[in-house]
């Protein structure tokens, strides 16, 4: 049973837009779905391999950059930066891996902090290539309706779910996992370490860019503070992956269910709305102190405080 | 070069080395408490914002001068800073889990917290202590009837320079001579060691923690009468008050008093000659730098010169 679960929720999707969700539902279950990619490429990286980056807004806005400077600067469809992207950000990674991985946990996590502001700041002031403050629009959506903006994140969700499962089932992923339990122990082992990091990095730049290109296409806006932002994307990433759990394969599309639901909640009311950073924040503290392993990884835990002992 | 190109260099640098002073008592903050935990306090920022507002509301309330708020906030600070330890962190770190960056991300929903909070008590209006010395300043021509420059060398930017240095001196004191401040040092290099020697390890902790924020609480109330205040301002302090901790080495006070001048005087630099926009970019190749060519900071060339390699 175990085994064919990713695929019976995969068809259930598949089927979902027939029963004929109203507009918002739809959009919703995208922002999920694009959610879930983001936090599956961060488990990649924060997870499995132990980097924990606060900068993925940086690949998530380059993702989303290519494909609206090609809108804007050479009048082609936005869709080509979702293939681009792919080139762009993983060139990017190098450079960001080049500098960033020779730091080690909360330095590498305090780095990739600042190269997302950095590039905020940068998309800020080249207003020549990126538009500046005004953003980027795509005046003509390519379709009115949702369904095919669904299809095409499912596509990319299924894809990401199973390269990630494929990645570590292998032997790269037992590499990753021994990078994070300790780095000089694998390194004298003879794994490479500054490759494999490059790698898990490279990865998972790619599908978050990847999203964030999606993104250019689905919203037909972007600014520097929406792409870039370090609290809207960066952070909520990693909560997304902490409270689903790290290190799982479900872990990120729980966390990025809960996430949104939640935020949908909380903006639609008012009287809430003003205070999100500080709930979201409250339930990150929270999460830390007695779910450190988020809600996949402390799941007996979790089953056994309700009382559902032996329900496997 | 111009006496009028010369001039724009000069003021540039004297602003500089003025802000320099401030950003290493907020570097000094992060390196203690980074050099003595391990860990990145990223509510930094957040809580000099913190002192900052108090420093506010004492003056809009009593009209108490910002400076002497440094007496009233830092001591505030340096409770809240020992209580997040206690309550907060300290739990974290006894807990078991997959990721090693628990405290880090804790610290992040810490200042998420802090930051809304003050934006839903005080709006996110730019305010600022309207201090009646806050556009005074001395001129080069005063002193010097014939120069052939004129400089300018304002009076709330050089008082908050000299408190921040006496501030830092104090505090190198503190660590070199005290009883306490061995201790502190002894957890730093070696916890487990200083907890055979004796050393409540646990406490050195809390105390530290405070001690990082009550600096950061004073830095916050000494930027208040040259700076304006809104909730946000956190993030970009915490950003370069770790910079200022990898430029000048982990844990080093003096690494990091040399570290936040020549941030200060690399940021004003960039801010006179390519753009006001730019300085945050002008921060990132200093660190960026400082990785690639220094990666233990100021602090190993002082010691390199020491052993004499």
């Amino acid at each position: 049973m175990k085994r064919y679960l990713p695929f019976v929720i995969l068809m259930l999707l598949v089927l979902l837009p027939l029963a004929g969700l109203s507009t918002y539902a739809m959009h919703i279950l995208i922002l999920v779905i694009m959610w879930s990619v983001i936090g599956m490429a961060w488990n990649l990286l924060g997870g499995y391999c132990g980097q924990v980056s606060f900068g993925h807004a940086a690949f998530f806005g380059v993702g989303a950059y290519t494909s609206g400077i090609l809108y804007q600067k050479f009048g082609i469809s936005a869709w080509w930066g979702l293939p681009l992207s792919i080139i762009v950000v993983a060139a990017f990674a190098l450079v960001i891996g080049f500098i960033c991985l020779r730091l080690r946990g909360p330095f590498f996590a305090l780095a990739t902090l600042a190269v997302g502001v950095i590039l905020r700041v940068s998309a800020e002031n080249l207003t020549g290539l990126t538009q500046g403050d005004l953003g980027i629009m795509i005046r003509t959506r390519t379709w009115v309706g949702k369904i095919w903006y669904f299809y095409i994140i499912l596509a990319l969700a299924a894809v990401t779910f199973f390269l990630v499962r494929k990645i570590i089932g292998s032997k790269l992923g037992y590499y990753f996992v021994a990078i994070r339990e300790d780095q000089d122990a694998a390194e004298s082992l003879g794994i490479p370490t500054t490759l494999y990091k490059t790698i898990a990095l490279c990865i998972s730049g790619v599908l978050t860019g990847m999203a964030g290109a999606f993104y250019m296409n689905y919203m037909g806006y972007i600014d520097p503070k929406v792409v870039f932002a370090l609290h809207d994307i960066s952070i909520v990433t990693i909560m997304v992956v902490m409270v689903g759990g790290a290190a799982t394969y479900w872990g990120p599309v729980i966390g990025s269910v809960i996430m949104v639901l939640l935020a949908e909640l909380i903006r639609s009311i008012p009287a809430l709305g003003v205070a999100y950073q500080t709930l979201f924040g409250t339930l990150l503290i929270v999460i830390i102190i007695f779910l450190p392993n988020g809600i996949a990884g402390d799941w007996p835990n979790l089953k056994r405080l309700f009382g559902l002992r032996g329900a496997s | 070069m111009t006496s009028a190109q010369l001039e724009v260099l000069l003021q540039t640098l004297i602003a500089g080395v003025l802000l320099g002073g401030l950003y290493a008592l907020i570097g000094v903050g992060m390196t203690l408490i980074m050099g003595v935990m391990k860990i990145i306090n990223l509510a930094h920022g957040e809580l000099m914002m913190v002192a900052m507002y108090i420093a506010y509301l004492l003056f809009s309330l009593f009209h108490l001068d910002p400076y002497l708020s440094v007496f009233i906030a830092a001591p505030l600070l340096f409770l809240l800073g020992m209580a997040i330890q206690k309550f907060l962190i300290n739990p974290v770190l006894k807990v078991e889990s997959i990721l090693p960056e628990n405290q880090v991300i804790l610290t992040v929903g810490l200042g998420m917290v802090l930051a809304n909070l003050a934006t839903m008590i005080f709006t996110s209006d730019y305010l600022s202590t309207p201090v009646d010395y806050a556009t005074k300043a001395w001129y080069l021509s005063d002193f010097w009837r014939s120069s052939p420059i004129e400089l300018s060398l304002s009076y709330p930017w050089s008082v908050s320079f000299l408190i921040a240095v006496v501030i830092t001196l104090c505090l190198g004191f503190f660590l070199t001579k005290t009883d306490l401040g061995k201790s502190i040092r002894a957890t730093a290099q070696d916890s487990e060691a200083a907890l055979l020697m004796g050393v409540n390890v646990d406490r050195m902790r809390v105390i530290t923690f405070g001690l990082g924020s009550g600096l950061v609480g004073a830095a916050g109330c000494l930027l208040i009468p040259i700076y304006y205040l809104y909730p946000d301002l956190g993030g970009q302090f915490t950003l370069i008050a770790f910079v200022i901790t990898i430029l000048g080495g982990l844990g080093s006070t003096v690494g990091a008093i040399i570290g936040g001048i020549v941030l200060g005087v690399f940021e004003s630099l960039t801010a006179t000659y390519i753009g006001m926009g730019w300085a945050p970019v002008g921060r990132f190749v200093i660190f960026v730098a400082a990785l690639i060519f220094l990666p233990g900071g100021i602090a190993s060339l002082l010691q390199r010169k020491r052993f004499g390699r």
